[in-house]
């Protein structure tokens, strides 16, 4: 068994991927996820692997298509401004069906914004973020513990499905530094028929590609792979319900945010406030059923976000507007306090907030 | 009966899509006669640009793929990284090398990453359709030059050969044409040398092979093959541009 040890997140993603198998990685400096990088940079050389500062966002992301294509775990990080960067690569990672992990350790935007810890990387993250239709698996860390939990899962969904998967953070879960469990180093020798690794003059040689001139074909491949994501929206969808069992008001909320609310949450349940929540763990896919379920329960919805409201709207479709959705967010760095969350909730009881 | 002349092995046998008189079939075909000669088909992997050789994954039996425009010589340097065991070469044009890819084309030579790369610079974007290039000459006349590249406006072309020459790191940059016998021999002398640096672990090697356009040039293919030496050539000298091999043996 693995002891715990005291870890910063942006750490934990880079251990965690070092022993799910990834002994490729491409980075570019940006602040708050230069750990990552950084951790890599020692480790990678001692143990045969391949630490690479690309010249730019865009060539790391490049190499990750290329070490993707040739059939081997990989991974890059950036934060907001960069992950703007990778987003064509990461539109031809899709359209080539192949398996990558891209970590986004999310700051204020847009623009160059700040480095503060933001969640309005949303939108690009769950809705394809590049050119075309495509989406990615994309996983929101709560905890440092689940920096490194959801970082390995995060390569087998990738594998399991050819879809690139992200990990979408933020600044304070890439800072913040927790004891964490780190996974056993485990054996990922994953089949990939189709990777170019050289043909030995034993089969016909493998294309990694996603160019079909034939509007025929390209919609072919097009439907094929949202018949993948429907399997991934029924089989993949990971969230935690807290104390929604006698709840009459449903907070929704990830990463950072969900650990504020749950603060909340434990003072309005001792003013008698029956409160609870779902985090989604996905939010690709959404966790749209416990949504739809909790609509039919409870009164009404507070979202919390660091954003200008983005998750709302998947609240909102998944809900059917059923109930009240209401909005609780900072946004460009801030973070939502207990009392603004206890407030907007009060708020919408007393039907004040709409 | 003895054959005399064949199509290289590792060219597939599928129909290339070059317009008539385009030399880039002349250009697949040194590059597979140097993996036919070399024997490393098998372990080859080819990286294909965005421009007219965008489906060069059709036309070559190595395992290939397709590189967003540009990007050709980062991808190869994520392959080699990850697998130093393959030959990786990119294919890649004037736009995709030179100018959308020039940030990946100068820091994989200052890497001197372990690739091949085969830079065809005909001074023209052909796919689209005929537009100015970052190599087309001064004074020359495209879809977005109507008026001729005016230096003053549009600025100097981009010497690739010698720009990359001034970098440390790269191993090995020659230029050379393929617009008659003599030079299409000498450029297949070339292409198989920038693989055998490959295959010797010396690291970046790229040879840049001055073509032509007759389509977009709107010239017929025998004129063009003239105006590469009446006009290219003079802009763009052949040569050895770098060979560090010299620097070793100097040592």
């Amino acid at each position: 068994m693995s002891e715990k040890v005291l870890m910063k997140g942006n750490e934990a993603i880079a251990e965690s991927a070092i022993r799910s198998g990834c002994l490729c990685y491409f980075g570019y400096p940006i602040t708050p996820q230069t750990e990552l990088a950084a951790y890599m940079a020692k480790r990678m050389p001692k143990i045969g692997g391949v630490f690479l500062q690309a010249e730019s966002e865009i060539s790391a992301i490049n190499m990750v298509y290329g070490v993707a294509g040739a059939g081997k775990r990989v991974m890059t990080s950036s934060s907001s401004p960069g992950v703007s960067l990778k987003q064509e690569g990461i539109s031809y990672i899709a359209g080539a069906d192949l398996p990558a992990v891209i970590v986004n350790v999310q700051r204020g935007g847009p623009g160059l914004g700040g480095i503060q810890p933001s969640q309005s990387d949303y939108f690009q993250a769950t809705k394809g973020g590049g050119h075309g239709d495509y989406h990615l698996i994309v996983l929101t860390p709560s905890s440092v513990q689940e920096m490194a939990d959801l970082t390995s899962l995060a390569f087998d969904l990738a594998d399991k499905y050819r879809v690139p998967a992200m990990l979408l953070a933020d600044g304070t879960m890439g800072q913040m530094m927790e004891p964490v469990l780190l996974p056993e180093p485990h054996d990922v020798t994953v089949e990939k028929s189709w990777a170019v690794c050289g043909t030995q003059m034993k089969r016909e040689h493998n294309i990694i590609n996603s160019l079909y001139l034939s509007p025929e074909v390209l919609e072919k491949t097009n439907f094929e792979r949202y018949e993948r994501y429907k399997q991934i929206e029924e089989n993949e969808v990971r969230y935690e319900s807290y104390l929604m069992d006698d709840a009459e008001y449903c907070i929704v909320a990830f990463g950072i945010a969900a650990r504020v609310a749950k603060n909340a949450i434990t003072a309005m349940r001792k003013e008698g406030i029956k409160v609870g929540l779902i985090r989604p763990i996905t939010v690709w896919p959404f966790p749209v059923k416990p949504i739809r379920e909790a609509a039919d329960k409870v009164k009404g919805f507070v979202c919390v976000e660091l954003s200008m409201g983005q998750m709302i709207d998947d609240v909102k479709l998944a809900s059917e507007c059923k109930k009240p959705v209401v909005l609780c967010n900072r946004a460009g760095g801030m973070i939502p306090s207990v009392d603004q969350i206890i407030e907007t909730t009060k708020k919408m009881i007393e039907g004040g907030a709409r | 009966m003895a054959i005399v002349f064949e199509k290289p092995k590792s060219l597939t046998s599928k129909e290339f899509h070059y317009c008539p008189g385009c030399p880039h079939g002349i250009i697949h075909r040194l590059v597979a006669e140097a993996i036919d000669t070399l024997g490393i088909e098998g372990k080859t992997i080819g990286i294909a640009p965005v421009g007219c050789a965008v489906m060069a994954y059709d036309y070559f039996t190595c395992d290939m793929v397709e590189a967003a425009h540009g990007r050709a010589p980062a991808v190869a340097t994520g392959i080699k990284r990850a697998r130093p065991e393959n030959i990786v070469f990119t294919y890649q044009g004037d736009g995709d090398l030179a100018s959308i890819g020039m940030c990946e084309t100068v820091h994989a030579a200052t890497r001197n990453e372990n690739i091949t790369i085969i830079f065809v610079n005909n001074a023209i974007y052909g796919m689209t359709g005929g537009q100015m290039a970052p190599t087309s000459l001064p004074g020359q006349v495209t879809q977005t030059s109507p008026y001729g590249r005016d230096v003053k406006i549009q600025g100097y072309p981009i010497k690739v050969a010698e720009l990359l020459s001034a970098l440390d790191a790269p191993y090995y940059i020659e230029r050379v044409a393929v617009n008659n016998v003599k030079n299409v021999k000498h450029a297949k002398q070339a292409i198989e040398k920038a693989f055998r640096n490959q295959i010797e672990g010396k690291g970046f090697s790229l040879i840049e092979v001055v073509s032509a356009c007759p389509t977009n040039w709107g010239m017929t293919p025998k004129k063009a093959l003239e105006w590469v030496d009446s006009d290219m050539i003079p802009y763009y000298p052949l040569g050895v541009f770098k060979d560090r091999s010299k620097e070793e043996e100097a040592k």
